[in-house]
């Protein structure tokens, strides 16, 4: 089997702002003392005057950023997600997205797969904080490459963005010159039977799974829903219509997340059998990347397992 | 620099009475909204805007203005008052407050042309004055960022986290103004969550510190014009205030942090307001 490219997706966001910093002169990096984790130093080091740090506090360096937005600038707050998300949630709420403000937020560390670090570092629950914020935009990119032009194109949408990146070195498996848009989901694979609707690193559990059922005769289409919200309806409309049945799967609680946001679109528009993989209702724990998929449920025999189950719910409903 | 003439203190005082008459009818009409601090801040914020700030009612959104920051959101009946009397916005409008579809807003929000930030959730004003002030460094403009806090505010910890972040990178285009009023809602600040030593925390942090009566008109000048001399160092003005001043059965009373005058007591406050301005 060919060598998969790894490279973390908190890579592909750090390159994407210090390339920002040299096309445009409104974009400054904040940092909460999680310099060289997040990748922000990277800007750091090029622009000096435009990077701005805060030491541990997370809803100082919140508030700024909509102080500096509101003056014409472009912020990139960076640091990790359950910190910026979680302990900053009033100052984004107030500060940035009821004043629909240009503050990009970059939350690393997402997810199960943080590892050893345990459930205080794992974020789990951004999605659903950010996406219930009105005028607030959700991006999970699903490798490196996704991760540098969703970083590169936040810059130019009007209002915030919530950028979810992870640690580990996730496959890399989207091409530079594969389109990518914020807010219009990529139908990664194409099938008819069922559909797999994933984002961030789980969109490489949702390519193996389909790969593998296919072997088995089963043809399930893949989407990468990098964009949790806004949601790309259409996207999800059809392939309900398509393929008659939905598994998603995220490294995030199956409460609020991505999942939630399919599920509270399909149930109002063209109800179909589903399966939710995510985290059920418990925190993270300290573990390797890969022994943690495997206890929450996030592994590729985990997404073959709900497409059987979601198969078989299809045929009873017929 | 040469010292920029005091307007006539008697002009203002005069403004100053029409401000609560004001500020008692919008929340009469309202029969909502926080009387207490809205009261206590009428001075500060008549010297900030008939003396001390740039700014042109005609363009709220000219980039060489000074700004100022409401923090304490729950005290916007002051700045409506005030930004309708500059002509920001029409008059009429005040009447709104608190109604549906108003501009004018429980707590301020941006749309209302000369609120600066959407407020409310307190301790959140100093960290964005703080960016302003950074992106106004980085763009070379000199201008200069009023923040204006509630003392029962600066329980929250972002306060301070501000307060660190402002003297770490010395803005001295930073100016705070504190409306110690020393009450709030649950009761006097100090049996709440005692402040003291108040002045010396804020000079702990690092910041020029300057106490001052909050409703004698040519001291607030004065402390405001000293703040300018003050190079690398963020400012605070400390202005002892009293909550509810200006009205007799008002002033110091805790329960009136979070109500409206009713329709008798509003008579009673403008009759009193009344014969304030006769003695000036």
């Amino acid at each position: 089997m060919q060598e998969i490219k790894r490279k973390p997706t908190r890579d592909g966001a750090g390159e994407a702002m210090r390339d920002l910093g040299k096309s445009n002169k409104d974009v400054v990096v904040l940092s909460a003392d999680l310099t060289d984790s997040t990748r922000a130093g990277w800007f750091k080091k090029e622009f000096p005057d435009r990077f701005i740090s805060f030491g541990v506090a997370e809803q100082d360096m919140i508030g700024t950023a909509a102080g500096l937005a509101l003056s014409g600038k472009i912020p990139f707050a960076c640091t990790f997600g359950i910190f910026a998300s979680g302990r900053a949630w009033d100052q984004i709420r107030v500060s940035v997205a009821y004043m629909n403000l240009n503050v990009k937020i970059v939350g690393t560390h997402g997810g199960i797969s943080v590892g050893e670090d345990g459930a205080t570092h794992q974020a789990l629950d951004e999605i659903a904080l950010m996406r219930i914020l009105p005028n607030m935009t959700v991006v999970v990119p699903c490798d490196a490459v996704e991760a540098y032009k969703a970083t590169m194109q936040a810059a130019s949408v009007q209002g915030p963005v919530y950028l979810r990146l992870g640690r580990t070195f996730a496959p890399v498996i989207t091409k530079e010159s594969d389109p990518f848009e914020i807010g219009k989901a990529i139908l990664y694979r194409d099938g008819k039977d069922v559909t797999i609707i994933a984002c961030g690193h789980s969109v490489y559990e949702a390519k193996k799974a389909s790969e593998a059922l296919e072997k088995e005769g089963v043809s399930a289409r893949v989407i990468d829903l990098h964009t949790p919200k806004p949601l790309d309806g259409d996207i999800i409309l059809k392939a309900a219509r398509e393929t008659g049945a939905f598994v998603t799967v995220e490294e995030h609680s199956v409460f609020g997340g991505m999942g939630s946001a399919v599920s509270e679109f399909i149930s109002q528009n063209h109800p179909v059998p589903m399966r939710m993989l995510g985290i059920k209702n418990e925190f993270g724990e300290s573990g390797s990347p890969l022994e943690l998929l495997k206890r929450f449920h996030l592994t590729t025999e985990d997404v073959i397992g709900a497409v059987r189950e979601v198969l078989k719910a299809k045929k009873r409903k017929k | 620099m040469a010292k920029k003439a005091h307007p006539d203190i008697k002009e203002l005082k005069k403004k100053a009475v029409q401000i609560r008459k004001d500020i008692l009818t919008m929340l009469e009409k309202a029969a909502s909204g926080h009387t207490g601090g809205s009261l206590s801040l009428v001075e500060i914020m008549i010297v900030l805007y008939y003396y001390k700030v740039k700014h042109d009612p005609k363009k709220p959104d000219w980039p060489g203005r000074d700004k100022v920051i409401l923090s304490k959101g729950h005290g916007c009946p002051t700045l409506y008052a005030i930004l309708a009397d500059l002509g920001y916005f029409p008059r009429k409008e005040l009447w709104t407050l608190r109604k549906l579809g108003s501009r004018l807003q429980g707590h301020p929000q941006i749309g209302l042309p000369g609120v600066e930030i959407s407020s409310g959730s307190l301790g959140q004003g100093l960290s964005i004055a703080n960016g302003m002030a950074l992106a106004n460094r980085m763009d070379r403009i000199k201008t200069k960022t009023y923040c204006i806090m509630g003392d029962g505010e600066t329980n929250e910890g972002q306060v301070w986290e501000a307060a660190m972040t402002a003297s770490h990178y010395k803005l001295d285009n930073v100016c705070g103004i504190i409306d110690f009023n020393k009450m709030q809602i649950d009761g006097f600040c100090c049996d709440v969550k005692g402040l003291e030593p108040y002045a010396k925390k804020w000079q702990d942090f690092g910041w020029h510190t300057i106490e001052v009566d909050g409703h004698d008109l040519g001291c607030l000048m004065d402390a405001l014009d000293e703040t300018d001399k003050i190079k690398d160092k963020p400012q605070v003005i400390i202005a002892h205030t009293v909550k509810g001043k200006g009205i007799s059965f008002v002033e110091n009373q805790v329960k009136w942090h979070g109500i409206a005058p009713k329709k008798e007591e509003l008579e009673k406050a403008l009759k009193e307001l009344d014969a304030q301005l006769k003695t000036l």
